[in-house]
């Protein structure tokens, strides 16, 4: 049988903008406000995000906060998203969840913790990020890559190179500039150095799902067992509690079986075309 | 998934015996009881489900024929309402309605406040000769939906008079399907109809007896009619030819890659027709309106179909592209997956898919090596 949701409501909960953050040309970070607090979202977790009159749409908690306060940063692709990004402070959304199933934090303590990101991958990943700096996850070492198209679409570059450092982050971008520092090429050229012994690692990975297939399989080409290696897979939601059918991949609601999920689960799925 | 096998007992020793004239008087009952009595009937020659008010909207004497692609309803001689294969509509949209309001906005004091659909004050229903596929598809709905606020209300008030198949179309594999053609569980009586239009009634619920104590109806069934019923539904579970191949949906679900489409891939044209009539295809999108007079918003829950191309739509384009893969999700879906996810089966053997499918794909035979 599927796994139960916590949350099974399709009635929002209003919330208001308090704060809009411009990270990238096309993509902002909203600090939101809700009128009743939600459960305590776990990093990894999604909203339902409503623009009323517009539509509603899965986005990740960017910051997990309390349940009252909470952030989530968007990129503009399409009417509903567009209608989010351009709030101003102030504005009236409405949020539902938190839905899904987050990273999960407690395979962590005593592993190399490598956390790989590509684009607009690292925003579910920056509660996991700065639990890593705070050091809280009980993990032996922690260490952060990061891939984007070019200098300009890498997200948080500011965290990345000041609260961020102490996770040595190695960047990468497709399309360098004449100032760029970092690598060029895919995030997994990265990995190499990165990887040391592959018994202890243990990989969090969101991206294209282009991108976390081929970081897997480098993973596991380096010997990190499937299983060790954890992704956020991407599919249309309506509802975000298993009742709307959209988000199937196979058995799986993707919205409440997933979105995380470990590579041993999501290979298989993924590996039957058109699925 | 139900006491309903070809070889179940005869009907229970207290089945009352019901004369045509009879099933208005039940009827009239569940409409005094402030009940919309939903049942089958004929509309442009197409047995459909409406709102009745007595036994002669009932499709008596009327038969269908059913077959791959094919439908065709004629008067006849007979003097039955409930010989007949499924109607062309199934129940679900009276529990689950193709459109169904979610939230509304409204202002106070300029501020936006959320309203919930309101829990509007319905009259219950009462399904009259829904028969046993039917009845087990809402079994199915009933897990899927378990959550779903508007199709709980409708379910918790529901009142089941059933009926069993005296008749199958070739369509028809409820038999394999493990569904019918005798209702299982959920029903609070089971009619049963004989030759002559004359029926047996069972009440499975007090509920249900209680409805038939006050329709009046308390004339003992002879052990001579029981038998000749019983023998009527065994022949119509007799007459199926259709059979779910167990052994292709074993061999898909191991490797949805390496079986035969090749007898949809060709013809599927996505139009999900199979997917609007059956039973217990739940899947729904949800849209925003916005109110022309006050601005405010809406949100409507509605039905969708796992064969339009935006259904897997993430940004940069569907995740099922080709016709094959959205059938072969709905087919999946509907025969293995639905196990994983529910415990049961997502298709109960009506065969609707089968005769309202444009081109005459055939479930049970969709899979070719
Ligand atoms: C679990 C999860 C977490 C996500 N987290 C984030 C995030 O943190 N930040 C962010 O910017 N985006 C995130 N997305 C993607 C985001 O949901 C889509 O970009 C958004 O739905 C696009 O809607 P639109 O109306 O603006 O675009 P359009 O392209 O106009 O979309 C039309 C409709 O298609 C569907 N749709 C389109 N793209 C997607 C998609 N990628 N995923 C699911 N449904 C889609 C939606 O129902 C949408 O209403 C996430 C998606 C999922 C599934
Ligand atoms: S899949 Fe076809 S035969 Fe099975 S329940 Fe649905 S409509 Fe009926
Ligand atoms: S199987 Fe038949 S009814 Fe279903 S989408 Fe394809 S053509 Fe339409």
């Amino acid at each position: 049988m599927r796994s139960e949701p916590a949350v099974t409501t399709l009635v929002p909960t209003m919330a208001t903008v308090e704060a809009v953050r411009r990270e990238l040309d096309d993509t902002v970070t909203l600090s939101l406000a809700l009128s009743e607090p939600s459960l305590t979202p776990t990093p990894g977790q999604f909203a339902m995000l409503w623009a009323p009159g517009v539509g509603e749409v899965a986005i990740s908690y960017s910051g997990v906060g309390d349940g009252s306060r909470v952030d989530h940063t968007i990129r503009d692709v399409g009417a509903t998203t567009r209608a989010l990004t351009t709030c101003e402070p102030g504005a009236e959304l409405g949020s539902r969840g938190p839905f899904g199933r987050g990273w999960d934090l407690s395979r962590l303590p005593g592993r190399r913790l490598l956390i790989i990101a590509g684009g607009l991958g690292l925003a579910p990943l920056r509660p996991v990020v700065e639990a890593a700096t705070a050091g809280t996850l009980g993990t032996s070492s922690a260490q952060l890559l990061v891939g984007a198209r070019s200098p300009d679409a890498m997200l948080y570059r500011d965290e990345i190179s000041t609260h961020w450092a102490s996770l040595e982050p190695q960047l990468t971008v497709d399309h360098a500039t004449d100032t760029w520092k970092g690598g060029v090429g895919p995030v997994t050229i990265a990995l190499g150095s990165a990887i040391g012994d592959p018994a202890t690692v243990e990989a969090i990975v969101c991206g294209p799902e282009i991108m976390m297939r081929v970081v897997a399989r480098e993973l596991m080409d380096r010997d990190v067992a499937p299983d060790a290696i954890q992704v956020s897979l991407e599919r249309n939601m309506q509802c975000g509690v298993a009742r709307c059918g959209h988000c199937q991949l196979g058995p799986l609601f993707t919205c409440v079986d997933g979105p995380v999920l470990r590579w041993d689960e999501a290979e298989p799925l993924l590996a039957v075309r058109e699925r | 998934m139900s006491d309903s096998g070809a070889t179940a007992a005869l009907p229970d020793p207290a089945a009352v015996s019901l004369a045509i004239a009879d099933l208005d008087r039940l009827i009239s009952t569940l409409r005094d009881d402030g009940r919309v009595v939903i049942g089958p009937t004929t509309r442009d020659s197409v047995m459909t489900l409406d709102e009745i008010a007595g036994a002669g909207q009932l499709p008596r004497g009327w038969l269908d024929e059913q077959s791959p692609g094919k439908y065709r309803a004629t008067p006849s001689e007979t003097a039955t309402a409930f010989a007949h294969g499924p109607p062309s509509m199934s129940w679900k949209r009276f529990l689950h309605e193709e459109r169904t309001l979610v939230i509304s906005t409204s202002r106070t004091n300029g501020a936006m406040v959320i309203d919930p659909a309101p829990a509007a004050p319905e009259k219950p229903l009462a399904f009259f000769g829904i028969q046993a596929c039917d009845l087990a598809a809402i079994g199915v709905l009933d897990v899927a939906l378990a959550d779903d606020a508007a199709y709980r209300r409708r379910r918790d008030d529901l009142l089941v008079v059933a009926a069993s198949c005296t008749d199958s179309v070739a369509t028809c594999f409820c038999v394999s399907a493990g569904t019918g053609p005798r209702p299982g569980p959920l029903a609070d009586i089971v009619l049963t109809e004989l030759a002559d239009g004359s029926l047996i009634a069972d009440a499975r619920t007090e509920r249900g007896a209680a409805v038939l104590t006050r329709a009046g109806l308390d004339t003992a069934a002879t052990e001579a009619d029981c038998r000749s019923a019983a023998a009527l539904v065994d022949a119509a579970a007799a007459r199926q030819t259709r059979h779910l191949d167990t052994e292709a949906i074993a061999r898909a679900a191991a490797a949805p890659d390496d079986v035969g489409w090749d007898a949809v891939a060709e013809r599927c044209l996505t139009c999900g027709n199979c997917t609007m009539v059956c039973p217990t295809c739940f899947c729904t999108s949800i849209s925003d309106q916005t109110r022309l007079d006050d601005g405010c918003a809406e949100r409507w829950q509605i039905w969708a179909s796992c064969f339009s191309l935006d259904f897997a739509y993430v940004h940069g384009g569907s995740v099922r592209t080709s016709p094959t893969s959205r059938y072969r999700q709905w087919y999946l879906h509907k025969l293995v997956t639905w196990h994983d996810q529910f415990d049961s089966s997502g298709c109960v053997g009506c065969g609707r898919c089968i005769t309202w499918c444009p081109t005459g794909i055939d479930i049970t035979e969709a899979i070719t090596s």
